[in-house]
């Protein structure tokens, strides 16, 4: 006999949907809290502009030194952050953050110019300069719009390939379950204080499509099962489609997870907020093709009988093998 | 089914061939070696330098209209026509002359001047009382902009190759307007390239028509409160050591930029560093006449003044009539000698740039980047065969080949369109495994599916790859799609995702059905009817 984790499972996954709701909402609105009252949403130097310097020192440096330091060569208002691997080794290295004002357009290199001056009189030999990251003004206003437009258009893409495929209920339902990921996850960076970066942006795109992934492998099953039994209420096709994708769902995230997670674990410290991102996204993503966009179906199918239109959901276009 | 099998593994045993030489090509020297030839790697791996600049192309909209106005001027004097004003009395809209106080009997004479040919790239528009007013159309300066920004890639190209950087990329950067994209892999001290794009190198003589004056006040004051529409005030040291002092010059230059045939450093009788330079022809003619009517011993006699990036370097009263060679003697180090030169052979900037993203790399933090994002992919990969050998069985080494498939042809991908990896699109290879191994879970759960219901091995599997093809083309395609428009809209890190994820993409859809598919065949035929699939 094979190994086998899900041999035929029969859960009620509709008759729950008031505790998802549940989950969903404390999980949204805990995210949209803090981003509207709290931490906002944390932009890192891509987006909100401004000036970056990693710093790899000989030894570790003394934190409260090296804040004077700066401040005697001019350098007011810095952050300075330890940098630690994701594992807990503390690492020789410091990330100096100074504020949008030091990278204006006109005067583009004044705050790095004043760091490194700072560090060679303080710490003349001991400090090597390991990435300078400076966006002005105008570079981060448009790389906003464009990580915005990539991620609108990518959504408005995938709906509409959906619509083509499916029905248009199919692909509004995926997309909402999806802006759902996207919402939670940005909260999750919002609560957490951490920085979202060009990096992070790539790592929210992939989950959406992750996401959309698992949404479609359920609807896939949905259409087949509603175009063999037409007499079982969309309530049970539901029901019965979640339940015969429910090993591979499992198993494939549980996978995904598995690299998502040695990502997170070993990929260092500059692919932190990218891991983070899919950690977060995958459970939220895996729970919301079953939690969220297979729900709305029926949520649908319900309104339309409650206005009196035809009662089935159409079984969509016929699979194409 | 044989001899179909056997050429579906024919076309697999080519694919794998083909790939494999995309990724290595012929082999020379280390494996390594022969890899990091073949598969690009990032900035953000490798290290060097990312920036993004900002050309100013109004200031070339500007110069030009200062040009016409010096040739109306030369035009008006030449026929006769005296008395005019010509200039640009709006300092925000530098594409407009105004033509003002013709006398009366040249009207006519001066409407078919501006109306002829000679400045076709202009609407004229005279009004009843005479006076013209001369703005550039607007196809005439979108194509003086789009010339500008070609003009300051080139330059900004022949720089940067003579200083010897490697497979450097200088194009157009589609996010804003009139910005360039520059990289420079294994450059990680920024400043000093930036400081060598960045000087305009916009060098020209001007004549002096004021000055020297302490301050900008005490230039002022020495002139009535204004300073004359056709002048400018223009700061520097006139000769080297002096003091910081204010010049009152003629607005419009007598030679500039583009009038410099050759540089060359070198020295001065006193062993002081200069520039040797040559005029074309034609701008030669301009500076002998205007030199000639200025000589020392002339009724007018003049000084001019050397103007780099907007300073006065240098001052010098006109001597004898200068034609197409000459000297300047600003001040300068032999190093600056020798860099202004350069830039001067290799043409100034038509019109200044800033900088508008800096991004360097150090080649220490790119290796640690690269060693971390292996390890973690190896890991993972590592993990997924274990888990698909434990849990599947035989049918685990399907997809373990599989993956290990797809991963060679997404990396020879890669080698064949020269497409560049960086660190997050080592994650796209990371969610492409992921993918990957997604496809087969959905067959194999599905062959056991049908097992369950009864079938035999042979339809089970047959039956299992039906259903889940439909799935594993929407999800893929609905991922390949996201993953182009990223590639469209995205750029820098965007991008790099993008493309491992799309060429990851293709690769699962053939290796998870036509590879898994003929292994799974191959078993098959081998086996007897009836007896069971490890799966």
């Amino acid at each position: 006999m094979s190994l086998e984790l899900f041999r035929t499972t029969n859960i009620d996954w509709l008759g729950k949907k008031w505790y998802f709701l549940g989950f969903s909402l404390i999980f949204s609105v805990a995210g949209v809290l803090s981003m509207l009252f709290w931490h906002h949403i944390p932009l890192g130097v891509d987006f909100k502009g401004g000036t970056q310097i990693r710093v790899a020192f000989n030894q570790t440096p003394n934190e409260d030194q090296l804040r004077q330091a700066m401040d005697r060569g001019g350098v007011h208002n810095a952050l300075i952050q330890r940098v630690s691997d994701p594992s807990g080794h503390a690492a020789n290295k410091v990330i100096v953050s100074l504020p949008e004002s030091t990278a204006t357009d006109q005067s583009h290199d004044a705050g790095r110019v004043a760091v490194e001056k700072a560090l060679a009189a303080n710490y003349p030999g001991q400090a090597t300069i390991e990435q300078v990251e400076i966006v002005g003004p105008t570079a981060g206003k448009q790389l906003q719009k464009q990580a915005w437009l990539a991620t609108m258009y990518s959504l408005i893409g995938m709906l509409i390939y959906l619509w083509f495929r499916f029905e248009l209920i199919y692909g509004v339902a995926a997309v909402v379950a999806v802006f759902h990921d996207t919402l939670i996850t940005v909260g999750a960076f919002s609560l957490t204080n951490q920085e979202i970066t060009l990096t992070v942006i790539a790592a929210i795109l992939t989950l959406i499509g992750y996401s959309m992934n698992d949404t479609i492998v359920v609807f896939d099953r949905i259409r087949e099962n509603l175009a063999l039994s037409r007499r079982e209420s969309l309530h049970d096709v539901v029901n019965r489609s979640i339940n015969q994708t429910l090993s591979r769902t499992v198993i494939s995230s549980g996978l995904t997870f598995l690299t998502v997670l040695s990502l997170y674990l070993f990929g260092g410290e500059v692919l932190h907020g990218f891991s983070f991102a899919l950690v977060v996204g995958i459970l939220i993503g895996t729970y919301s093709s079953i939690a969220v966009a297979a729900p709305m179906l029926v949520a649908y199918q319900d309104w339309r009988v409650k206005r009196g239109k035809v009662a089935s959901l159409p079984a969509g276009k016929r699979a194409k093998a | 089914m044989g001899k179909n099998l056997a050429g579906k593994t024919a076309l697999i045993v080519a694919v794998l061939v083909v790939f494999c030489f995309g990724i290595v090509g012929i082999p020379h020297g280390s494996l390594g070696q022969s890899i990091k030839d073949r598969i690009h790697l990032g900035l953000d791996l490798k290290g060097g330098t990312h920036l993004v600049l900002e050309v100013h192309v109004a200031e070339a909209v500007a110069s030009a209209t200062d040009r016409d106005v010096a040739r109306i001027e030369d035009a008006f004097q030449k026929a006769g026509i005296t008395g005019a004003t010509v200039g640009k009395t709006d300092p925000a809209r530098p594409q407009t002359i105004v033509v003002s106080g013709i006398p009366a009997a040249k009207l006519s004479d001066a409407r078919s001047m501006l109306q002829g040919n000679e400045y076709s790239s202009y609407d004229v528009v005279t009004t009843a009382d005479g006076n013209s007013t001369l703005t550039m159309k607007l196809a005439a300066i979108r194509d003086l902009e789009t010339r500008t920004l070609d003009t300051s890639i080139e330059t900004i190209r022949e720089r940067i190759d003579k200083l010897g950087v490697t497979e450097p990329v200088i194009q157009k950067y589609g996010l804003g307007e009139n910005q360039i994209l520059v990289e420079l892999p294994g450059i990680d001290n920024a400043a000093e390239v930036e400081e060598v794009i960045q000087s305009t190198a916009k060098l020209s003589i001007h004549a002096v028509t004021g000055g020297p004056y302490d301050t900008d006040q005490a230039a002022l004051q020495a002139n009535g409160g204004t300073i004359p529409a056709d002048s400018m005030l223009v700061r520097g040291s006139g000769s080297a050591g002096a003091p910081e002092m204010v010049w009152l010059l003629k607005r419009v230059s007598e030679v500039e930029g583009t009038d410099f045939r050759d540089a060359q450093p070198s020295q001065d009788q006193n062993g002081r560093p200069n520039i040797r330079f040559n005029l074309t022809t034609e701008a030669g003619d301009r500076f002998y006449k205007y030199t000639e009517a200025h000589t020392a011993s002339s009724a007018t006699p003049g000084s001019m003044a050397i103007v780099l990036d907007n300073k006065v370097r240098e001052v010098a009263g006109i001597q004898s009539a200068i034609r197409d060679s000459g000297e300047i003697t600003g001040g300068f180090t032999q190093q600056q000698a020798n860099d202004l030169s350069l830039m001067l052979r290799t043409g100034a900037l038509p019109a200044s740039i800033s900088f508008l993203e800096t991004r360097t790399v150090g080649p220490t933090l790119g290796a640690t980047s690269i060693h971390q994002g292996v390890v973690a992919a190896i890991a993972g990969m590592l993990a997924v065969m274990a888990f698909m050998l434990v849990y599947y069985r035989g049918a685990g080494i399907n997809a373990d080949l599989a993956l290990i498939l797809n991963l060679i042809i997404l990396l020879g991908f890669m080698g064949y369109t020269g497409s560049t990896l960086t660190l997050p699109g080592i994650a796209g290879v990371i969610l492409t495994i992921g993918m990957g191994v997604d496809s087969n879970v959905l067959i194999f759960e599905r062959i056991r599916e049908e097992l369950r219901a009864g079938k035999t091995a042979a339809a089970a599997v047959q039956q299992g790859f039906a259903h889940a093809w439909v799935t594993i083309i929407d999800t893929h395609v609905t991922t390949i799609v996201s993953a182009m428009i990223l590639f469209l809209f995205g750029s820098g890190p965007v991008r790099g995702f993008a493309v491992t994820l799309a060429f990851g993409l293709f690769a699962n859809l053939f290796t998870a059905v036509l590879v898994s598919r003929v292994i799974f065949d191959a078993i098959l035929e081998k086996k007897q009817r009836g007896a069971a699939l490890s799966i």
